[in-house]
């Protein structure tokens, strides 16, 4: 498990960040974004995926979460 | 000269890597590529923040000198222990020029040295006691500091001393915060860890020590984070905002004080200069607080007026004139600089090996005086520094990470740049080559180089150091006849 932000880029889409590594890349597709489920599989540019517990959507962002690695993007 | 092709940028770093041993030079392919501008991504072509090589030249430093160096030291008001060894804290001491105003020893301290001198009692029995000791006799020599750092160095770590319960007595005692920093030199690979683990300790510390306290606000409040005002930098920058009409409520950390901090969490923009060494606390307001933060370039007149238009349009039509009025007001003086400057410097070639933003954000100042930046790296930049700096950079230029000593010098006789912009330990290596320098870490003593005073000043800097004559002199007058024949570029 790993600490996570997610937070709104300039032009409206998501942007993931880990700051223990200092990954930063746009999500490509989440999940769930409905009001009420919100999270799920993120899918990110650079081919790594993570798993964050689906919640409401937060009404701002960015947000701090614990995240879930899927599939490696490193090296 | 026109800069190297794709091909013979890609022959030249096949040909300098091929010393290495095997697994080596695997391992150093990944840090060297050549640029290519279409790329939204730096990820598959230059891997960063790895761990340097043993046995290579590296220009890093550690996590201390990220910590108590960069972030921590330029507070002007707070008193930062180093605490352990003596050599750390006399060698970190006010070597970037981090320029205050104050009276140093009386309500300003960045120029002095802290430090609990550790000695081998102290290594077997732990400092704790000594710290405690320390923290006392700083309080009644220089009772208007206003708060303690303890930038911790290698010892502390391997030893286990807790520094955080001897501040947190400390603090209750003397009242005024006292922050632990476990910024121990050999934490992570390079400095950058350093600028994190401090951003994490002013999170912890004290980013929230004024929240719900009352503060003036006027709806233009900004903060300037990033900016270690560096032979003056953060003043340089500062006139040009508060001209525009915002109000600089804090200065981070160049000319900062402890307040400025505690009162950040109320402005309305953070601006951005160093991404490197502030983004985390950038990015925790932005959760925390819902302060949105920037990135701005206060190099060169093209990235001043960018960024200064940028930034205006975070906020209302009075600011928005105010931009238009400054970049009018400044614009005669800058092409003056220019109109003198760049026939003296124009289609000269510079190579940079810099730390954390100003491989990419002097690359515009460059621009503007018709010089040509035909290779770049950074010291201990992340994937993000390096997506950012694929955009500045010009195709086909060669960007390299983690640079080695080795590595820089073949770089250099075969490109053969006009001018080197680098730090005081490539310097005189250079110097010697026979090769035009100036230190971008330091600005060579000079500076600022930043805002529109600080481009003259740049302009003029560049131009003294490349066009000196001393540099027709690298020969002894008796060897000038032989040698001109056989003109091979020392």
């Amino acid at each position: 498990m790993a600490n996570i932000m997610i937070r709104q880029n300039a032009a409206g889409g998501l942007v993931f960040y880990l700051p223990k590594r200092d990954l930063e890349a746009a999500i490509e597709s989440i999940e769930f974004d409905t009001a009420e489920k919100w999270g799920g599989v993120l899918m990110l540019e650079n081919g790594g995926s993570y798993f964050v517990d689906p919640i409401a959507k937060p009404a701002r962002l960015p947000i701090s979460l614990r995240a879930r690695r899927l599939g490696a993007a490193e090296d | 000269m026109a800069a190297l092709t794709r091909e013979e940028t890609a022959n030249l770093i096949a040909e300098v890597l091929e010393v290495y041993p095997e697994k080596a030079k695997k391992d150093r392919a990944k840090h060297l590529m050549i640029n290519d501008k279409e790329l939204e991504s730096s990820k598959k072509c230059i891997t960063s923040n790895r761990k340097s090589l043993p046995g290579v030249m590296t220009m890093r430093g550690c996590a201390y000198a990220g910590s108590k160096g960069v972030v921590w030291g330029p507070i002007k008001d707070i008193i930062s222990i180093s605490h352990g060894p003596i050599g750390c804290g006399q060698y970190a001491r006010a070597g970037r020029r981090n320029y205050y105003v104050g009276t140093t020893g009386v309500d300003a301290f960045c120029e002095m040295n802290f430090t609990s001198d550790f000695q081998e009692k102290d290594i077997v029995f732990g400092g704790d006691k000594k710290l405690a000791k320390l923290i006392d006799e700083i309080e009644m020599l220089f009772p208007l500091n206003k708060g303690i750092s303890v930038q911790s160095e290698c010892p502390i770590g391997l030893i286990g001393d807790d520094i955080e319960a001897v501040s947190k007595k400390a603090a209750a005692q003397i009242n005024k915060p006292v922050v632990p920093v476990r910024c121990e030199g050999f934490r992570g690979v390079s400095q950058s860890l350093g600028h994190h683990i401090a951003n994490d300790s002013v999170r912890d510390w004290i980013i929230s020590n004024r929240d719900g306290q009352a503060f003036e606000t006027t709806p233009y409040d900004v903060a300037i984070l990033g900016d270690y005002n560096i032979g003056g930098d953060a003043w340089a920058s500062r006139i040009l905002l508060e001209e525009m009409g915002l109000r600089v409520v804090a200065q981070w950390s160049g000319d900062g004080t402890l307040a400025e901090m505690e009162n950040t969490p109320k402005v309305k923009l953070n601006l951005l200069h160093c991404y490197r060494s502030m983004n985390y606390i950038s990015r925790h307001m932005e959760e925390k607080y819902g302060i949105p933060w920037l990135e701005y370039n206060f190099f060169g007149p093209t990235k001043i007026k960018e960024s200064l238009r940028k930034i205006a349009s975070f906020f209302d039509d009075n600011i928005k004139a105010g931009a238009e009025r400054v970049i009018e007001k400044y614009t005669p003086m800058m092409d003056a600089v220019i109109a003198k400057y760049r026939p003296r410097l124009e289609g000269k070639k510079v190579m940079l090996y810099v730390g954390g933003l100003r491989p990419r954000h002097v690359v515009g100042a460059y621009e503007d005086l018709g010089m040509e930046v035909v290779g770049t790296g950074y010291e201990f930049a992340h994937n993000d520094d390096y997506d950012r700096t694929i955009k500045d950079m010009g195709d086909a230029t060669l960007i390299y990470d983690d640079v080695t000593g080795y590595e820089f010098e073949e770089f250099v006789k075969a490109m053969k740049p006009d001018l080197i912009g680098s730090g005081i330990k490539e310097k005189y290596v250079f110097h010697k080559m026979g090769i035009p320098f100036r230190q971008l870490h330091s600005w060579d003593y000079s500076g600022p180089y930043h805002g529109c005073d600080g481009f003259a000043i740049f302009a003029k800097d560049m131009d003294l150091t490349l066009n000196n004559p001393c540099w027709n002199l690298m020969k002894a007058p008796w060897q000038k006849d032989a040698s001109e024949a056989e003109k091979k570029a020392a």
